[in-house]
This record gives C-alpha cells, structure tokens and sequence, in this order.
C-alpha cells in the first residue's frame, strides 16, 4: 500500500497505536473469555483481537509486525485452533451423545463455570483471529498488477 | 416490512452495476437485510435481552435462537465477502479492469 | 418503534445511495454507513451479542474493501443495453414483494413471536449448562454441531483465500509454460 515513502503512517497515527492496540487486544480477550457470563463469545472476539494486529499492520507498516508473528506459522495457528474445537466435540462422546457438555456446572456468574462452553470459546477465537489475520496478510501481499514480489 | 425493500434494493444493484466492487457491495446489501429479517422475527414485544444478571429479575426475554443463527451468518458473510475481494483482485491483475463487460470479452 | 421505523429509512436511503453512485469509494463508505445503521437496529431490537459482531465484522470488510479500491478507481461507463438489467431488477423486486404480502398473514405478529423450542431454552437454560449468556449456551451447546459446521465454512474459505492470492509458486513463469507446451 505505502511502499514510496518511510514506512507506516504519520507520527500522530504511530503514537495513538502505541497506546489503542493493546487496548483492543485486551478488550478481545476479555470479550473472549466472559463469552458465558456477558456479551461477546468466541466469534466477536476474535474478530476484535484479529483487528488489533491489523490495526498496528496499518499503522506501522508490513515489515516491523512480521518480525513479531511470522507469516507461515499464522496457519499452525488456524489448525490448532479447528482441531482443539473437534477435539473438545468428540471428548463430550465420552459421556453420551455427540456434544455432551460433560464438566459439571458450576455456580454461576463465575468465571469458570458452564464447562465446555469457555474451552470452546478459545478455540473458536483461535481459528477466526488466525484465520482472518492470514486472509489480511494475503491481500496485502498480493501484489495489484499481479506480479510475484514477495515470496509466500 | 421494511427489510425487504432493503433485500431489493441489494438484489437491484447486483443485477444493475457493472463494477466488481458494487456488485460485492450490493451482495453484502443484500445479506445485511437478511439477518435484519431474522433479528426481527425473534423479537418480542417489551422483552429483554436474552442475559440473566444478578438481580433476580423474572421478565420476559426476546427469543434467543435466531441470534444464535445470525450471529454465525455474519461471520460466514465476512469470510464471502473477502473470498469475493480476493477473486476480484486477482481478476483486476489479470486484466487490468474492474468492468465486467470487457472481462467477458477477453477471453483466453 | 418510531426509532426503528427512521433507522430503517435511514438504511434504505444509504442503501439506495451506495448503489447508484458513481465513485467506487463513496460506494463503500455508504456500505459502512448502513452496517452502522444495522448495528443500531440490532441494538434496539434487544440483541447485544449480535450488534458487537455486527460492528465488528462492519469494521473489516471496510477495510479489505477499500484496499480493493485504492489507486484503481475506474469511472463506471454505462453503456448500450442498460434498459434490460434495469427492467429485470425491478421485475425481480416485484414479484418478489407480491409474493411476500401473500405470505406476510402466515407469519407471527410483529412483537409475539411462537417460542416452541426457544420456550425450553428459556426455561431451563440456566440450570442446564450454567451460563448465564442464554446466545453463547445455544450455540456452544445447545447447537454445538451448527458451529463446527460454521468453523469449517471458516477454515475453508481461509484456505481458498490463501490459495488465490498467493503469487505464481516457487518455479518461475518459464518453467510452467514449458510443462504446459508438452
């Protein structure tokens, strides 16, 4: 997107990220992990901790958030995430049916209470942010006249 | 109601337009009126949202099974959404247009 | 209701304008405008989960919309044959809403809505599976089997994504026409 000029965006923008992605980021993850006792649940929230990285992506340019996260291991992240959720559907096959909610539930209003739902919040939010951030990262390297630049 | 004329609206610009990014955006038009319609036929009249809190309060709630299927349909229309972008800009590298007409006469 | 009733309009004129207009950019601003319309009826109607989801998903395809649209944006030329879409669409559009005011007495009453199953939901929910979110326990457990259905839908447009915008591979352009002349 920005490839003439210095990296990333002007001083005010790179200033205010500094301080609003870690806010989003915590955000997302309190919205992840409250899905069962308020607002939010895993879709939401991983969408919100998928916005923070793109957030500072947009602000700092390509290069300086590809040294924190490499680009091929976003995908591990997607497929343990996916597996964890069969994962955690095929143990409740344990107990009866298919999704059995098998821990027993605890008083509520609490944060580890309603059994499976939490672990199954995690998992959803790790196959929707790694997801999305792969889908971004992809449409930014994507090159507009079509040409191979970067190596995937 | 009234999300229907949106639903219109929508289908309307899909078929009218002849840039690839209207037509995507006619699509998502067109899938915002859709969960509006199923959002409100799960509403009920002076109900609640559908969390308990920790004042006891026994009231009636608004129906919280098609926000449950409409909370997945937004989900599954953003991942469309960006599956279209993808094909467009790949679309945009290989002919250098956004206008379906001429897209359809360069064939090969 | 008198405020759902002027969000809707609202939503329908952005509609209407994001549609016609010739800018492929203020297209897409007035697509975000009426998402944050929808955010606010679904805020109204009483479904909290739904309006953060919205707001948010809202959020990023404006995003990946707009980096479709930058440094290329073509004017849109209309051209000869413009009269059959034109009558097609609001064909379509009527037949549609002659179809829908025949079936619209068939529906539950604006505001009463028939909870048979919701009904149970609602009931026994909190003893059941302990979670005080009644959404989250129906699609976690009550429908658990919709979202791993979802998440595959996910997965697997990630993987199309992945795939299609990917650069020509690691042979080079020379090498793959040379398997293809064979």
């Amino acid at each position: 997107m920005n490839s003439d000029h210095s990296p990333g965006m002007t001083i005010i923008v790179k200033t205010v990220t500094r301080l609003t992605a870690w806010l989003i980021l915590l955000y997302g993850i309190h919205i992840i992990l409250h899905g069962h006792v308020s607002v939010g649940g895993g879709f939401a929230g991983g969408v919100i901790v998928a916005l923070s990285f793109i957030h500072l992506m947009l602000a700092y340019g390509k290069e300086m958030v590809f040294k924190r996260i490499s680009k091929r291991r976003i995908s591990v992240w997607a497929t343990v995430g996916a597996l964890m959720f069969l994962a955690i559907a095929l143990a409740g096959w344990t107990d009866g049916y298919f999704f059995r909610n098998f821990l027993p539930p605890e008083q509520p209003f609490h944060l580890f209470s309603a059994g499976t739902i939490p672990l199954g919040d995690i998992a959803i939010s790790l196959v929707v942010w790694a997801g999305l951030f792969a889908v971004f990262v992809a449409l930014v390297m994507l090159r507009p006249d079509g040409e191979d630049k970067n190596e995937p | 109601m009234l999300c229907l004329v949106l639903f219109c609206v929508g289908i309307y610009g899909i078929l009218k337009n002849r840039n690839i990014i209207k037509i995507i955006v006619g699509i998502t038009i067109a899938e915002f009126a859709i969960n509006l319609f199923f959002i409100l036929v799960a509403y009920r009249r002076d109900g609640r949202s559908p969390l308990f809190s920790p004042d006891e309060t026994i009231s009636p709630m608004v129906d919280p099974l098609p926000q449950a299927l409409v909370l997945t349909s937004i989900v599954i229309g953003l991942a469309t959404t960006a599956l279209l972008v993808a094909l467009a800009m790949r679309l945009h590298g290989k002919y250098g247009t956004y206008d379906i007409a001429r897209i359809k006469e360069l064939r090969g | 209701m008198l405020a759902l009733y002027i969000l809707l309009t609202f939503m329908i004129i952005g509609a209407v304008v994001a549609v016609q207009v010739k800018d492929v950019l203020s297209s897409v601003i007035a697509l975000g405008a009426v998402g944050l319309g929808l955010c606010l009826v679904f805020l109204i109607l009483k479904a909290p989960d739904v309006a953060i989801t919205q707001l948010v998903v809202e959020i990023l395809s404006l995003i990946i919309l707009i980096r479709a649209t930058l440094k290329r944006d073509l004017p849109h030329v209309p051209s000869g044959g413009w009269w059959i879409p034109t009558a097609a669409g609001i064909g379509f559009a009527a037949i549609l809403l002659l179809v829908a005011v025949r079936c619209f007495p068939d529906l539950p009453v604006f505001g009463e809505p028939k909870l048979r199953v919701a009904q149970h939901y609602l009931n026994s929910g909190l003893e059941e599976t302990g979670a005080t979110n009644l959404v989250a326990s129906v699609i976690l457990d009550y429908r658990a089997f919709d979202t791993l259905g979802e998440v595959t839908v996910l997965f697997a447009v990630v993987v199309a994504v992945l795939v299609i915008a990917r650069p020509v591979g690691r042979k080079k352009l020379d090498q793959v026409e040379e398997e293809f002349d064979e």
